[in-house]
């Protein structure tokens, strides 16, 4: 029964479209603010803000919409908080400065990467122990997984490479360079690509992820705008692949990237040092955070257009929308 | 012998190791590099937290290698770097040693004349790295298309400092160089930055250097007299910017001098490559790693050899090569890229082989700014302000 529920509800929302968006919570790791701001995405107001532990970063959230993941990089740990009364349930063991994780499509086990130890630790949420610690290369960052949870991938900052890691054995099965400084990974949901930011090669690497190849090289290109300022981190893709949203880190812009020919379709201007990007379920709005603003840029997926922004705690980094 | 064996690997692992995803140590294709340290800059620091250790450079390039053979793990390469130290008289024997090893990547850390007697004897069986000479000439009249320079030349430093003062709007300058030759050719390089930037130097005092120790039991009681008394009636200015390379009297300035002005350049605000405190675009991560490592916290100098291992890292991935003429024409080709933890990519400037780069400007325990500041505009790339531009170089390469 419970696997119709969500097709059934997404049949509803495409009855009604366009009708009023659903409320979803938004939850906003402040890095500089060591707080976790709550946003409301239907009135698109900051209904709360709770302390998140030393220096929060990487952000998510269980499928089940129980359980909120917090990166607290200068705690070295990541705390889990319940989403809906901010109360720290417990903390996970996460090794040394942890800043970006993925779970798996299960909702277990959490994947995270360990900048200071060149490794990725795999923690089981429920038990809360290690099962695994995978070396990867200098300074991992991105952790991305695919669909059917078979790979998670690892982007390392020094060593410039996407590390495919086999969930089943923990085993590294390939590597793929790619542009100086990774920074972020992302499949589509048909597992069909894989895409892999470099920050500071400012390149999106379109990934073939059965053969490992790299197909295409997304570069930007902003009238006025300096080429080193257009530094590619987050990346998001709509659940039908059509669109890429790629932050562009100082060049102050979000790009919106055809998903089919991989082409930059416009640049969505944002708040400064834009940085990360979330989607609520049903698509119609993208969160993106600004780390220099303090704000977080709305904008209308549909529309490709920012529709507001919202002041923050200090120096927003990750962002995470609650399930249905 | 050991010749051959360089190629023959190298061919039996392209064979072995394609593709990529392969794991395979027994047959990596070996990347051999040496770090020949001549120079350490001044042994006796008026300050003894600047004492130089033992292992300045050297540990930047320990690190580097580490950073190499993770990534040549998986590239079924294997980086070793040889730690060579020498004085002017025997450093270019030392690196006839290392050509006749097989050792064709050089990191240098030497004062300017010891690096053209390098450069001069690799001709093209070597590519010099050098990491630590600041010399503008270096980049200028006495440049060699074997030489890559990862260390900012004085001129570099120099603009980074003047853009900030000049943002600051902190125009009117006291120049107090040195009496050193090296104290010179900074103020030169401060005389030219100012007038390409629009300061205005007010007035020049020389601090001569008359010997004696460096650091004395109650050595500020003096310095307390001192100090004033040599600053005493300047013209008057915003700022008293020191060229004191040879540190002999720059550190005793702040507080001390006669009117109330922040100092800047060899102390107070410092324009450098590197700084401990630098925690911006990652790089407390790398700082964290190479603390661990050494037991200390990171230098410039090994900053800049860790740049310039780092620099045949990147050529031996991007390449998957490791023969002398692929890595030296990639890292000479404008494809040549590297992340070294200054927030953009740095490239080598192709008129004269300078690696462009942001540079630091630290007080004691902060960061205060990273040059080039974003007013001052380029037609090409903003690091490009910060040193001797193109249509200006007496550098021909050719």
């Amino acid at each position: 029964m419970r696997r119709h529920a969500p097709a059934l509800a997404l049949a509803l929302a495409a009855l009604a479209a366009p009708g009023p968006a659903a409320a979803y919570m938004v939850y906003v790791s402040n890095e500089k603010g060591n707080t976790v701001t709550v946003i409301d995405s239907e009135t698109l107001e900051v209904v709360d803000t709770f302390d998140a532990g030393q220096r929060p970063r990487g952000i998510t959230i269980s499928p089940d919409g129980t359980e909120l993941y917090v990166c607290a990089s200068d705690d070295d740990t990541v705390r889990v908080f319940d989403p809906k009364t901010y109360e720290q349930l417990h903390t996970l063991p996460s090794g040394p400065d942890p800043e970006l994780f993925v779970l798996h499509p299960s909702g277990n086990p959490l994947y995270i990467a360990n900048e200071d130890d060149n490794i990725v630790t795999v923690v089981d949420v429920k038990t809360h122990q290690v099962l695994a610690e995978v070396p990867v290369g200098v300074e991992p960052e991105g952790m991305g997984v695919s669909p059917d949870g078979a790979f998670v991938v690892n982007t390392s900052e020094t060593t410039n490479m996407a590390h495919f890691i086999d969930t089943k054995t923990y085993e590294i099965v390939e590597n793929v360079l790619v542009d100086q400084r990774p920074r972020f990974a992302q499949f589509t949901d048909d597992g069909k690509w894989l895409y892999v930011s470099a920050e500071i090669g400012g390149t999106v690497s379109v990934i073939d992820p059965a053969s490992a190849e790299i197909v295409k090289k997304i570069s930007f290109e902003v009238p006025g705008v300096v080429p080193e300022a257009l530094q590619p981190v987050g990346v998001r893709v709509t659940k039908d692949g059509s669109k890429v949203f790629v932050a562009l880190g100082p060049s102050n812009r979000v790009a919106v990237v055809d998903g089919e020919t991989h082409e930059v379709l416009d640049y969505l201007l944002t708040g400064q040092r834009v940085w990360q990007l979330a989607f609520t379920p049903d698509e119609k709005l993208l969160f993106a955070t600004n780390g220099n603003t303090n704000d977080v840029s709305v904008i209308d997926v549909e529309e490709m257009k920012v529709i507001k922004s919202i002041p923050v705690g200090q120096q927003p980094w990750g962002v995470v929308v609650a399930p249905e | 012998m050991k010749r051959f064996a360089g190629p023959i690997l190298a061919s039996l692992g392209i064979a072995l190791l394609s593709p990529l995803g392969a794991m395979a140590q027994d047959a990596a294709q070996p990347v051999r590099a040496a770090v020949l340290r001549v120079e350490r800059g001044p042994e006796l620091p008026i300050s003894r937290l600047d004492l130089p250790p033992d292992d300045l450079g050297f540990a930047g390039g320990r690190l580097a290698t580490e950073d190499n053979q993770t990534t040549g793990r998986f590239m079924g390469q294997d980086f070793t770097t040889e730690d060579v130290d020498a004085d002017p008289d025997t450093a270019v024997q030392a690196l006839e040693t290392l050509i006749a090893d097989g050792t064709t990547f050089i990191a240098v850390m030497a004062g300017p004349d010891t690096l053209l007697a390098l450069a001069d004897a690799a001709g093209d069986r070597a590519l010099i790295v050098n990491a630590t000479a600041q010399d503008t000439r270096l980049r200028e009249a006495d440049c060699r298309a074997n030489v890559m320079h990862v260390a900012p030349s004085r001129a570099m430093l120099a603009d980074a400092l003047t853009q900030f003062l000049v943002w600051k709007k902190w125009t009117d300058w006291l120049l107090v160089p040195g009496s050193h030759p090296e104290d010179a050719l900074m103020a030169d390089a401060y005389r030219a930055s100012a007038k390409k930037f629009g300061a205005r130097i007010v007035e020049e005092r020389v601090f001569e250097d008359t010997g004696g120790a460096r650091r004395t039991d109650t050595g500020h009681v003096l310095v307390q007299r001192q100090m004033p008394v040599f600053t005493q009636r300047a013209e008057a200015h915003d700022v008293l910017v020191a060229a004191d390379e040879a540190d002999v009297f720059a550190a005793y300035l702040p507080y001390q001098s006669w009117d109330p002005r922040p100092v800047a350049g060899s102390a107070g605000l410092r324009p450098m490559s590197w700084h401990p405190a630098l925690e911006a675009w990652g790089a407390t991560q790398f700082q964290r790693r190479f603390e661990r490592a050494a037991g200390r916290t990171m230098r410039p100098e090994d900053y800049q050899v860790w740049m310039a291992l780092r620099v045949l890292g990147e050529a031996a991935t991007r390449t998957k090569a490791t023969d002398f003429a692929t890595l030296r024409d990639y890292i000479l080709s404008p494809a040549f890229e590297l992340a070294a933890f200054k927030g953009q990519k740095l490239t080598f400037r192709p008129w004269n082989h300078q690696l462009r780069q942001p540079v630091v400007l630290a007080a004691d325990r902060v960061i205060v700014s990273v040059s080039p500041q974003e007013e001052f505009l380029h037609r090409v790339s903003r690091l490009d302000t910060l040193g001797v531009d193109e249509p200006e170089t007496t550098c021909d390469l050719n």
